[in-house]
């Protein structure tokens, strides 16, 4: 029994979901048990965007030090602003926004991974450049940009059964997808090899080019995805509507209990850490702390908690 | 003739090719910084000026700064993603209490200095992932400065203002700053005996921990410096602009970052240099407003054109190293 029980507290990701509990109870328990239940739907609703956003950039950190999606937030801005001017606010026309959404997320991935591959530069700056130029795009591409989501979009991104957004159930769906592609196939094998000995693992023959470009492409895939998303949930498009998600994306990740050295990686920890920091912020709303304050907590804690998970001993 | 002879001549013009590859990837940032002024003096040559270069590299100065304190990071293996709401909160404090309360200012900006250290000491002493740790204080700044000064407004000291609208003869301020900036983290980090300790740390860890040095010391060194310039280019800022604005700063963050690597630093092994940082900073000082402005450009691709002279620079850095590959 107490040897299950170790086992358990073990895991990493247990933590992530102890803490989102806590938050909660700590929220419930000021409002004296008030919209618990409502509070729960809610934060499924945001957390699904984080983790969209996570699972990507989990797969790009596993890759190794020095790997992170710093395009993430201009990616997200940009296909915001694709899939609400394809979608036309037309019914008809959701599909082609959400796959010309995807196509734009695609595109800059693979645009990202060209540059990390023949400038070889370290992927934090070619992401970083490759940046600046999206956020330009965007500006330049989404200025002034009105248009509503179609109504069933936008109906399909705030639907809900019994309480549980649908967006969430999909998004539950596609993470155990995930983790099985993480630890079953050959890709995510390769991912964490590389991950853990890009040399070894050349050497081992795992093809290594090809699986950082499909995890770059797949990273911004599943950047572009979430900002069609974020514009049907939040009713239009904006250039700052990705702006959060590059903090988000990062912490969720680290805090999920995956390595930033690579190499080890953790999808349940990932939503562990979403419903943590959207439930953290509704507990400082619901505390009706001012803005500057809620920034200052949040900051805090981020820090806090990745100080009290620490970073794993030097291997050597 | 020997073997070692005939290998050794037959070496010789290779070392050459080595020496000028090395050379010329030194000289890539200031050849950029020339190409831009280049640009802009065809484009506009009365830009070229004494007036000219004060209004276009008015706000480098702080850019150079910004720079220098991310350089410092970066030459541990580190990467600061909070220094542009920390150069905003810096702002806060300079346009309120520095005026107001001078010993309260003047103590908070210390404070934000050890702050800095005690955060590289975290950093260390958990081996926690700086990129996250810093992404957590950027949100912890940005809330302080909204607290300090939830609406744009507040004035720079008076001594503040009058330091950074100083005119020396001949040559414009901007220009003596960024001169005095360089040699300044040059000497300190390239010249100096524990300069050399500090970028080791970054290259060569264990080595500079069997050597005897300690590792901790030289992370809370290098984050101090860090806070250190990044409050000097936070007062610059406010020295300029005369008001502060809680956001002010957060275009910082990926400035800085382009500028150090702009400049021939790199991300691993502590390679850094002082004077190129600088020289980057001053390309995308230049480049992002007045040469887009001159060019007729909208200054919705001011971003873009950061990003495209970064990628620029690291193709023409990726050729001068790869001519040295192939041979």
């Amino acid at each position: 029994m107490n040897a299950a029980l170790a086992k358990l507290f073990a895991k990493p990701w247990l933590w992530s979901f102890v803490g989102a509990f806590v938050v909660w109870l700590a929220a419930i328990l000021f409002t004296g048990g008030y919209g618990a239940g409502g509070m729960v739907t809610a934060a499924l609703a945001l957390a699904v965007f984080t983790v969209i956003v996570g699972v990507g950039q989990m797969f790009v950190i596993t890759l190794g030090p020095g790997n992170v999606d710093l395009s993430l937030p201009a990616n997200i801005g940009l296909a915001s602003a694709v899939a609400m001017k394809v979608m036309n606010g037309d019914d008809s026309l959701i599909a082609i926004g959400l796959l010309a959404a995807l196509g734009c997320g695609l595109a800059i991935g693979i645009a990202n991974y060209l540059l990390i591959w023949a400038l070889r530069i370290p992927p934090i700056i070619a992401t970083l450049s490759a940046s600046f130029i999206i956020q330009s795009i965007d500006i330049s591409y989404g200025r002034g940009l009105q248009i509503k989501p179609p109504p069933g979009f936008a109906d399909f991104t705030n639907a809900q059964v019994f309480g549980v957004p649908i967006l969430a159930i999909l998004t539950i769906l596609f993470t155990a997808g995930s983790a099985i592609a993480l630890q079953r196939t050959i890709y995510g094998r390769s991912v964490l090899a590389i991950g853990q000995n890009i040399r070894a693992a050349r050497l081992a023959g795992v093809k290594v080019a090809w699986t950082r470009f499909v995890t770059y492409a797949l990273c911004g895939t599943l950047g572009g995805l979430n900002g069609a998303l974020l514009a049907g949930y939040f009713r239009g498009a904006n250039v700052d509507i990705g702006n959060e998600y590059l903090l988000a994306s990062i912490a969720v990740v680290v805090i999920g209990g995956t390595s930033v050295a690579g190499g080890k990686a953790n999808v349940p920890g990932i939503w562990g850490a979403a419903l943590f920091l959207v439930l953290l912020l509704t507990m400082l709303n619901t505390f009706g702390v001012s803005a500057g304050v809620r920034l200052v907590m949040t900051g805090l804690i981020i820090v806090l908690v990745i100080t009290a998970a620490g970073g794993e001993k030097a291997a050597r | 003739m020997t073997a070692s002879a005939l290998a050794a001549r037959a070496a010789a013009p290779d070392v050459r090719r080595f020496k000028i590859r090395r050379i010329l990837r030194a000289l890539l940032p200031a050849f950029s910084l020339a190409l831009v002024i280049a640009a802009i003096a065809y484009l506009n040559p009365r830009a070229i000026s004494y007036f000219g270069f004060n209004l276009m590299l008015n706000l480098a100065i702080p850019i150079a700064l910004a720079t220098i304190a991310q350089m410092f990071v970066i030459a541990g293996n580190d990467l600061d993603l909070s220094i542009g709401s920390f150069v905003g909160f810096v702002g806060c404090v300079a346009a309120t209490w520095l005026r107001d309360q001078p010993l309260i200012g003047g103590l908070t900006l210390v404070g934000c200095v050890l702050a800095y250290a005690a955060l590289g000491a975290l950093v260390y002493l958990r081996n926690l992932p700086s990129i996250v740790v810093t992404l957590g204080m950027s949100f912890v700044w940005q809330g302080l400065a909204i607290l300090l000064l939830p609406k744009p407004g507040g004035r720079a000291p008076d001594w503040l203002l009058s330091f950074m609208s100083f005119k020396p003869p001949l040559v414009p301020f901007p220009i003596v700053a960024a001169i005095l900036i360089a040699l300044v983290a040059h000497i300190g980090l390239m010249r100096s005996s524990y300069g050399a300790i500090l970028r080791g740390s970054g290259g060569n860890a264990a080595a500079i921990s069997r050597a005897g040095w300690s590792l901790f010391k030289a992370k809370v060194v290098l984050f101090g410096l860090t806070g250190f310039f990044g409050v000097l280019s936070g007062l610059a800022l406010i020295g300029i602009t005369t008001s502060a604005d809680a956001n002010i700063g957060n275009g910082y963050t990926l400035l800085s970052i382009a500028g150090v690597i702009l400049g021939g630093g790199e991300f691993v092994g502590g390679r850094v240099s002082p004077i190129g940082a600088v020289i980057g900073a001053l390309t995308l000082a230049m480049a992002a407003s007045p040469l887009l402005t001159f060019m007729r450009i909208p200054p919705d691709w001011q971003v873009a054109a950061n990003g495209a002279i970064l990628i620029i620079v690291l193709a023409a850095r990726v050729l001068i190293s790869q001519r040295g590959a192939e041979r």
